[in-house]
């Protein structure tokens, strides 16, 4: 993460000077930071909603149930968590809300996960298998609905906005394949390097 | 199935889902209105030191994205279009997609502007919008929360990710509607 932080700043200063446009960078840093903010606001309304409905489905049992149902599919992508750990929930709805384009409902349970995942992480600094994997899924992003652009391309007068979602199914599935191959891939290597 | 009944039956999914919740939870005897609060606390906390995150990743990717970086990378990668046959627009938004969600969502509704949301470009934009994520502000946000430094090896594969994403929906796009 160093790496691309620094590479993002530097890499856009050069940049900027190359093209002559050396000027836009204050005016780029001030906006964002500020942007940052005001995306924080709302995301603490909806983190907190969010995590006060899944604190009631977790007291009540219904989280359990729902991952009773998921966990040998899981078992296989997650090995290293140990069955009924609360993790494998938050990750069954953060995957489900991004499976039918709830961004924002997504979040919530995303960041739930990585604090579960990170109560049973042995080394707190490094990211641990689990997390590695949960991550692949995540960036490779499993739309099954993509509801905002559906909409979007309704609203720019496409004849049939939802024609692309066949596409859209078909490309995702082979992102997400290449993730988690990729994951198991470096997963395997890690783990080889480690025991030498 | 049209996308009037799609958006009709999505705007069930929240409040049933709310409903269910708190039905269950009603049935089984939890305590909801304190088990929500302390849930909700917990969720302050967590968004709250997010925030520190939230403005490193905005100022870097902001910076980067405004001085112009992107089209030199576009330049640099141009060899790779030739080969997959793609506009250097799509590898523009692809790049784009995978810094900020917004900024991706506005040029895509340019590019629907500028040749309509049927076009080849207009459907290709529309898939890899579809299947792509905001790589690197999902990665700072997730491992930021809860304070990972060493991040190993998820950064190429998100970004292996993406780019499988770029190539997958220009091949598809091109197969089922050319």
């Amino acid at each position: 993460m160093n790496y691309v932080f620094s590479f993002f700043i530097l890499g856009g200063i050069l940049a900027a000077a190359v093209n002559g446009r050396i000027d836009v960078i204050t005016t780029a840093a001030m906006t964002s930071a500020g942007s940052a903010v005001e995306r924080a606001i709302t995301l603490i309304g909806i983190v907190s909603l969010w995590l006060g409905i899944a604190r009631v489905a977790e007291k009540s049992g219904l989280i359990d149930t729902l991952s009773w149902v998921i966990a040998p599919f899981f078992r296989w992508l997650f090995p290293s968590i140990p069955k009924g750990n609360p993790a494998l929930g938050s990750i069954l709805m953060n995957l489900s809300a991004n499976m039918l384009g709830f961004g924002n409902a997504a979040t919530p349970f995303g960041l739930k996960a990585m604090q579960e995942l990170q109560k049973i992480n042995k080394d707190p600094d490094t990211a641990s298998e689990a997390m590695c994997t949960f991550l692949a899924i995540n960036t490779s992003s499993v739309t099954l609905v993509p509801a905002t652009l559906i909409a979007l391309r309704a609203s720019a007068g496409s004849k049939n906005p939802s024609e692309v979602m066949g596409a859209v199914i078909l490309a995702t599935t082979c992102s997400t394949l290449v993730a988690i191959i990729g994951d198991l891939v470096m997963r395997t290597i890690n783990r080889k390097g480690k025991s030498k | 199935m049209t996308a009037e009944m799609l958006g009709e039956s999505f705007s069930w999914f929240i409040p049933g889902l709310i409903f269910i919740v708190f039905f269950h939870g009603h049935i089984k005897k939890v305590r909801v209105f304190e088990v929500f609060v302390e849930g909700a606390q917990e969720g302050f906390l967590m968004a709250v030191k997010l925030i520190p995150y939230l403005i490193g990743i905005y100022v870097a990717v902001g910076i980067f994205r405004e001085s112009g970086a992107v089209g030199i990378l576009v330049k640099i990668l141009s060899p790779i279009l030739k080969v997959i046959k793609a506009p250097s627009d799509a590898l523009f938004l692809s790049i784009v997609r995978s810094l900020s969600g917004p900024a991706a969502l506005s040029m895509t509704m340019e590019i629907f502007d500028m040749h309509g949301p049927d076009s080849f470009i207009g459907r290709l934009a529309s898939t890899m919008l579809g299947s792509s994520d905001t790589t690197f502000y999902v990665i700072a946000v997730y491992f930021g929360s809860v304070g990972i430094r060493k991040t190993r090896y998820a950064i190429p594969i998100g970004i292996l990710a993406d780019f499988t994403s770029f190539v997958a929906s220009v091949y598809i796009v091109r197969k089922v509607f050319l």
